[in-house]
């Protein structure tokens, strides 16, 4: 598969009558927008406000963060089997609206929505502090379930980065990459003295609120397969997730994946990146291991020499990521991994769940227990009603005086385990 | 700014009194800089002065452990200084031993800041990386270079009370306490780049070495049920509706412990889950899914266990250190066996 990625940078987004890219400024029209995201008849009312990086507002709580893009050529379009028609997408041209993105935010639906801050030092843990944010609140209708709830939105905050993404359609791109995937064969043919590399992307599963779509497809209910990485590059896997902010992989995060980017970067340099492979953290043990099974027996199958292995989530998924890295060093395949800890807000806390000798190369995205104030900002959207609740808060975390004691976990993106971000821990 | 004042502390060697042969020198104080004390000097510039070196031979500290240190430490406190530092030791274990002895006295006894430097196989690094901050140094006194300005960099933060960066960034031997900080790159780039190094054979470090796993042993099945009081406890978050002692969705600080005397069935109007970890939807519709009080009624009904043990203990297993769990069970475990409960069903989520 070839994907020609083409980026479009925003500087700035601005509400307007009329939605259009000038210049570099993302323009819209809300009421489209409105329009579109209330055809869901579980929501009440929406509205729309923008956050730009460096202002003093934060936004809370944060649902989902997703990027704007469409396809310009290929089939199917982004989104495939949950907001276009189903279509084997990661071929062709896709425009990305950089600089931009679609933040979700509303009541809260569990207690694992997070913070985004624009200034100050919480927007030092967010990477969304320096995307220009089209920020969508949604009202839900009364009686809705949870779980309507979150599929209403998780949908609407979709279907309205879709449609402000194809805003980007017929513009020329500022920048260009392409990203070539051929099959395995042809691909050690190319390469055939260089190490083979694949990537096992672990996708939280839990169920409950906590979910992950693969084309539309509940994760959870799938066997560990392979994808090609542009597809994910076209929006192929989406969070579904109310899991703490700080490790959940936002939309945005599996659209811009850096595994992939950084394992391109090498590719035909020091190593073959040959292989995508996509696995569950499901709850039960059963699952566990099936699962786990077949990681380790796709890479043996691919004849890999190594794996980076990204997880998601904490605690019960611990279990899962060692037992893939442990399987998978088994078959004689060179593992790393990539998780975040909770080692306590002292840091002296055992970090892991779970633990294995043979998990000896570990990159860390930083202790989640650690203890931040957040000062007052001038602005809110979305609602500091939850603040004491949201996993990572605690009763008191919103002072009188509009600081906010949180611990990092809170904040969206902070311990990306795809590894993001730069924030690490010893 | 005044100048930050130091008292250094190193052994007979390194003051140039001799060897082994006079590793029973008794402690004692000289004014200003010894020995490497100089090269420290050199590193502080203006912001601090090493006012006194203490000296003692390495066997009479490891031989009169007790007397050294009352000397030593009457000595430093007389000198009042905002930072103590001792050594490196390097490779040398008694000086290591000692260095980290007189530098746990000092902290403790006269809380003052203290620092050292040694080799990562030192025997004085086990003993004491987790109780104060040791420079990682090279085996022989061939690295003093090397180790003279992280120990004095790090000197001047902990006398000037400034935050202390992750091991890494300062150089400190890992002390069991994780420290965030930004690295250079992005996790993924510096998974990419282990990687490489992995599959290449060339050595690399990982950024969190596994822990011994503190894994528990089962006890026994118990074979009689009859005549035994059973108690519930949950890391499932079920707590009285309004969690009254307000458990933490996340990062549990504490375990709450109710009574449930005459409560036969947990209900949505009595009580709820504080987990936030999980859909919340289905225990707060009905609690007994988590916490099996219902069920446990009916077996007390039925004859089939003694009795329900009438209080139960709840926290939120979700995001809580494994440290915090385990002083919370150490507490209430006590609290069981003072009640005389003979089992225990532990439930998650």
């Amino acid at each position: 598969m070839k994907l020609e990625v083409g980026y479009i940078q925003i500087r700035d987004i601005s509400l307007a009558d009329e939605s259009r890219i000038d210049d570099g400024v993302l323009y819209i029209n809300t009421k489209e927008l409105e329009e579109l995201a209330l055809e869901d008849e579980h929501l009440e009312a929406v509205s729309f406000d923008v956050a730009r990086p460096g202002e003093s507002i934060r936004i809370t709580p944060v649902k989902d963060v997703i990027e704007p893009r469409a396809k310009v050529e290929g089939p199917g379009d982004v989104f495939p089997g949950v907001v276009t028609k189903m279509s084997t997408v990661g071929s062709g041209k896709t425009h990305v609206l950089r600089g931009a993105a679609v933040v979700t935010v509303g009541k809260i639906v569990g207690f694992q929505e997070g913070i985004i801050d624009m200034t100050g030092l919480g927007a030092e843990y967010t990477p969304f502090s320096a995307t220009n944010n089209l920020v969508v609140n949604f009202t839900p209708k009364e009686g809705l379930t949870a779980h309507e709830y979150e599929a209403a939105i998780r949908k609407a905050g979709l279907k309205i980065a879709y449609a402000v993404g194809k805003l980007g359609v017929s513009h020329k791109p500022d920048e260009i990459k392409v990203y070539e995937f051929p099959s395995i064969i042809e691909a050690t043919k190319l390469y055939p003295d260089l190490p083979r590399v694949g990537y096992v992307l672990m996708l939280q599963s839990q169920g409950l609120l906590h979910d992950t779509y693969v084309y539309g497809v509940d994760m959870k209910q799938s066997l560990t397969t392979m994808l090609s990485p542009t597809e994910i590059m076209d929006g192929a896997i989406l969070s579904g997730n109310c899991v703490s902010a700080c490790d959940k992989n936002t939309t945005y995060h599996h659209q811009n994946n850096p595994v992939i980017e950084d394992l391109f970067e090498e590719h035909g340099k020091t190593l073959n990146f040959v292989a995508l492979i996509i696995t569950n953290e499901n709850v039960y043990l059963a699952d566990k291991i099936r699962s786990s099974d077949w990681t380790a027996k796709l890479v043996n199958y691919l004849d890999l020499d190594g794996v980076i292995i990204s997880q998601e989530g904490f605690g019960n998924p611990d279990t899962d990521l060692i037992m893939n890295c442990k399987k998978i060093e088994e078959t004689g395949t060179h593992t790393v991994i990539i998780t975040d800890e909770y080692a306590g807000r002292d840091g002296t806390s055992q970090s892991l769940a779970d633990a294995d000798p043979s998990a000896d190369a570990l990159v860390t995205a930083g202790n989640a227990n650690q203890v931040v104030t957040l000062p007052k900002l001038d602005r809110v959207i979305g609602t500091l009603d939850y603040t004491d609740k949201i996993a990572g808060g605690y009763a008191g975390s919103l002072a009188d005086d509009g600081t906010i004691t949180v611990e990092i976990q809170a904040i969206t993106g902070s311990t990306n385990e795809l590894g993001f971000s730069r924030l690490s821990a010893r | 700014m005044s100048k930050f004042r130091v008292v250094h502390y190193i052994n007979q060697f390194y003051a140039g009194i001799g060897g082994e042969e006079f590793a029973d020198h008794k402690p004692e104080v000289r004014e200003g800089v010894v020995g490497p004390g100089m090269a420290l000097a050199g590193a502080f510039g203006d912001k601090a002065e090493i006012i006194s070196t203490v000296v003692c031979g390495d066997s009479f500290f490891n031989e009169n452990v007790a007397e050294a240190k009352k000397t030593i430490l009457d000595m430093v406190k007389k000198a009042n200084p905002d930072i103590f530092i001792a050594g490196p030791a390097f490779n040398a274990g008694r000086y290591g031993v000692a260095c980290g002895t007189i530098c746990e006295a000092v902290k403790e006894e006269l809380n003052i800041p203290v620092i050292t430097g040694m080799f990562e196989e030192n025997p004085g690094t086990d003993m004491f990386k987790d109780k104060m901050y040791i420079v990682a140094t090279k085996p022989s006194a061939a690295g003093m270079r090397d180790a003279i300005p992280v120990i004095a960099a790090l000197a001047l933060k902990l006398a000037g009370k400034e935050k202390i960066g992750a091991s890494v960034e300062e150089g400190y031997l890992p002390n069991n306490t994780r420290v965030n900080f930004f690295e250079k790159e992005r996790g993924s780039r510096r998974a990419v780049d282990m990687l490489i190094k992995k599959m290449a054979g060339k050595p690399f470090v990982t950024e969190y070495p596994m822990p011994d796993f503190d894994r528990v042993e089962p006890n026994p099945a118990v074979n009689d049920f009859k005549s035994i009081t059973v108690a519930l406890v949950t890391s499932g978050g079920i707590v009285p509706k309004g969690n009254p002692d307000h458990i933490e969705s996340s990062s549990a600080s504490k375990y709450g412990e109710y009574d449930i005397t005459g409560v036969n069935d947990l209900t949505a109007e009595t009580y709820e889950t504080a987990h936030g970890g999980y859909d919340p939807v289905y225990a707060n519709a009905d609690a007994d899914r988590v916490l099996p009080v219902d069920v446990m009624r009916d077996f007390e009904r039925e004859g089939i266990i003694g009795k329900l043990h009438n209080k139960f203990y709840t926290t939120v297993g979700n995001g809580t250190s494994t440290k915090s769990s385990k002083q919370f069970a150490a507490e209430y475990a006590q609290k069981l066996k003072n009640d005389n409960v003979q089992a225990v069903i532990l439930t998650s989520t």
